[in-house]
């Protein structure tokens, strides 16, 4: 039986290896600091004309992760990528030879890329946060102040959750192209279209993403968003009983089906 | 040492192995054979714990591979050469195969050695050929110097130096007392290669015996008796003799007789009882190959049909003449093809008698005996050369030694 800090070390090495784990990383990263540190900046400067209810609900905390939204994007292709290869290349078959045991390879996995998607997720947070803040100018809060250091270590919380959430429905689907296909739009166009809708909302508040980002406002009903029934932490709480499901529908999968 | 037991794998209604068991021996090379889609794969991944058999079970050392103690230093297997991830060179992905079973990087670059890689380590395997993917498959397969290997289809794409190289590596291991077990669907390449054989058909068990039994067993061996061209009631003599003595007579189209169920000498003596003279009696043995379709003729489950081309055929322009096969071309090349031209007529056996039971006549010129020996072996049980390719007959003829043609013609004025 291989040792767990063997399979530790050879995902390691088989995470590193392939190129599109640095440029799905770095485009997450670059998408959120850039398109927030946008965003930060328009604000600012057209700060006086947005409707009252914004004005007086402003959250600059929320304002400089806006890039969030497009850049977990990227985490998504990132964690689809990292257990979906493996099925669309026939890896798995050469790695569930050599490990057999199918939790030790697939929380090994998980564990390499989860701690790597966390630590991309921090330093995108912190970056989109101080370069947000340098570009709001007068209305900017600073680390120090109440709830925002939560909101910002919430913020790569985040993106680590929605990497690992997609890495268990891969591991689900056992497809990259239907994973991708189906994790995209959802987060994209669904999860935040239904958000929109009167009846549909009540509903979707309840989904990964929407409970999980209510960690990033630091202004209760933060630019006029909608009011959730629970807080940050119970938000977030919700997103990690997602990806917990997922990850152990995804460890089922594996474990009864032929690979 | 890999035992079956009573393996059985179904995919909803269809079965794709059933009740299978044998064992894999150490020690001697063991050849998987079978028909696309008789179950090998499947087979081979359920001796590796990917599927789950249905019910029955296999092990490997006494251990179903799931529970067995650090796998990839006990079992090395090849099952897909291009189950690699693209993006990453053939080292990386070695290199992530060793670490999990503790294996130094230094056997990394110690296989990619063995298999000639060396100088593409480095490079992405998406840009592999097919040959470069089945050689870093068997280096992940040798990685953690293993004392039981499976390889499914080793030597597809390999080119000729590859396919010796993996011949003889395979014996290399089987010589140091591992157990090899290899699928292929290259008879010759197995007749070569392994020592005891396990042919599945549709999922079951047809034979499980060494090579040679394997062969004697599910092949016809025959004797080819020829009696002298210009007496046919000879013949017909020697045939009703034979057939009364139990012996099974099928007539070959130039004339000559195969003789089945009577040993040679037996036939010899039946012959000289008749007071029939032969030119030729000769032992043949069918190959592996031969062996193998007789046994699973029955089993094959993708059989191609003929291709007619439905109104696709080009029309040829006006004028051209389709290479017609010419009434005479079939029957000459199907006797130089064959068999070795009767010694009564050939020109270098000088028409004796005695040269009769040798097949081969023995001629001091290269080409001749070049063209003779090699008659017996592709002169299968089916008389397919002449219809079978009329384009190439014209040049056949040609093809004997430079005697022959004139050696042919004289043939036809008899007749």
């Amino acid at each position: 039986m291989a040792s767990a800090t063997a399979v530790l070390r050879s995902e390691w090495t088989k995470i590193r290896t392939v190129s599109s784990t640095v440029w799905t990383l770095a485009s997450a990263l670059l998408v959120t600091v850039g398109v927030s540190a946008g965003l930060c900046a328009l604000s600012n400067a057209t700060f006086d004309d947005l409707p009252e209810p914004e004005r007086l609900t402003f959250d600059p905390v929320l304002i400089s992760f806006a890039g969030l939204t497009l850049g977990q994007l990227a985490m998504v292709v990132f964690g689809v990528l990292v257990v979906g290869t493996e099925y669309s290349s026939g890896m798995i078959r050469s790695s569930l030879a050599a490990v057999p045991r199918r939790a030790s390879f697939l929380f090994s996995k998980i564990a390499v890329a989860g701690a790597l998607a966390f630590v991309v997720g921090l330093a995108t947070s912190f970056l989109s946060f101080f370069l947000g803040q340098a570009l709001l100018g007068e209305h900017s809060t600073s680390i120090g102040e109440e709830n925002v250091l939560r909101a910002v270590v919430g913020g790569g919380l985040y993106m680590g959750l929605i990497a690992l959430f997609s890495m268990g429905v891969t591991a689900m689907l056992r497809s990259t192209v239907l994973s991708l296909g189906i994790l995209v739009p959802f987060f994209f166009l669904v999860s935040q279209i239904l958000a929109a809708v009167p009846k549909a909302k009540e509903v979707a508040r309840y989904f990964p993403d929407q409970a999980g980002s209510k960690i990033l406002q630091t202004v209760p009903n933060a630019m006029n968003s909608d009011p959730a029934p629970y807080g940050p932490w119970a938000g977030l709480g919700i997103m990690v009983l997602w990806v917990a499901a997922a990850l152990l529908g995804g460890y089922l999968v594996l474990n009864k089906r032929d690979a | 040492m890999i035992e079956a037991v009573g393996l059985t794998k179904r995919y909803g209604a269809k079965t794709a192995v059933y009740n299978l068991s044998f064992q894999v021996r150490p020690g001697t090379v063991t050849g998987f054979l079978g028909p696309n889609g008789s179950g090998k794969s499947t087979t081979m991944r359920m001796i590796l714990g990917l599927d789950q058999p249905t019910s029955g079970h296999v092990t490997i050392g006494g251990h179903p591979y799931r529970k067995l103690p650090n796998a990839p230093r006990q079992v090395g297997a090849l099952l897909d050469a291009k189950a690699v991830h693209g993006g990453r060179s053939a080292r990386s992905h070695l290199l992530s195969l060793a670490q999990l079973a503790g294996i130094p990087a230094r056997r990394v670059d110690e296989v990619l050695g063995v298999v000639g890689l060396q100088s593409v380590a480095k490079r992405r395997s998406k840009g592999f050929s097919l040959g470069m993917g089945q050689r870093l498959g068997i280096a992940a397969a040798l990685l953690g110097d293993p004392q039981v290997l499976l390889f499914d289809e080793p030597v597809n794409g390999l080119d000729p130096e590859g396919i010796l190289w993996v011949r003889n590596l395979m014996k290399a291991l089987a010589a140091e007392g591992r157990t090899v077990f290899v699928s292929s669907h290259l008879m010759s390449e197995m007749a070569l290669t392994a020592d005891h054989l396990i042919v599945i058909g549709r999922g079951q068990l047809m034979a499980d015996m060494s090579v040679k039994q394997f062969i004697s067993a599910n092949s016809a061996d025959f004797a080819r008796v020829r009696t002298p061209d210009t007496e046919p009631t000879q013949r017909e003599k020697l045939v009703t003799v034979l057939a009364e003595a139990g012996g099974q007579v099928l007539s070959e189209p130039d004339g000559a007789l195969r003789i089945t169920g009577l040993p040679l000498p037996r036939i010899s003596d039946l012959a000289h009882g008749a007071d029939v003279r032969l030119w030729e009696l000769s032992p043949h043995q069918a190959s592996l190959e031969e062996a193998y379709m007789r046994l699973t003729q029955g089993a094959v489950d993708y059989r191609s049909t003929d291709d007619r081309k439905a109104g696709l055929m080009q029309q040829q322009p006006p004028g051209y003449l389709p290479p017609q096969p010419q009434p005479v071309v079939p029957e000459v090349p199907q006797q130089g093809w064959y068999a070795p031209p009767p010694p009564g007529q050939n020109p270098y056996a000088g028409g004796q008698g005695p040269y009769a039971g040798a097949p081969a006549p023995q001629p001091p010129a290269g080409p001749p005996s070049a063209t003779a020996p090699g008659a017996p072996v592709s002169g299968g049980p089916a008389p397919v050369p002449g219809p079978a390719v009329p384009a190439d007959a014209p040049p056949v003829p040609q093809a004997p030694p430079a005697a022959a043609p004139a050696d042919l013609s004289k043939n036809e004025d008899p007749r």
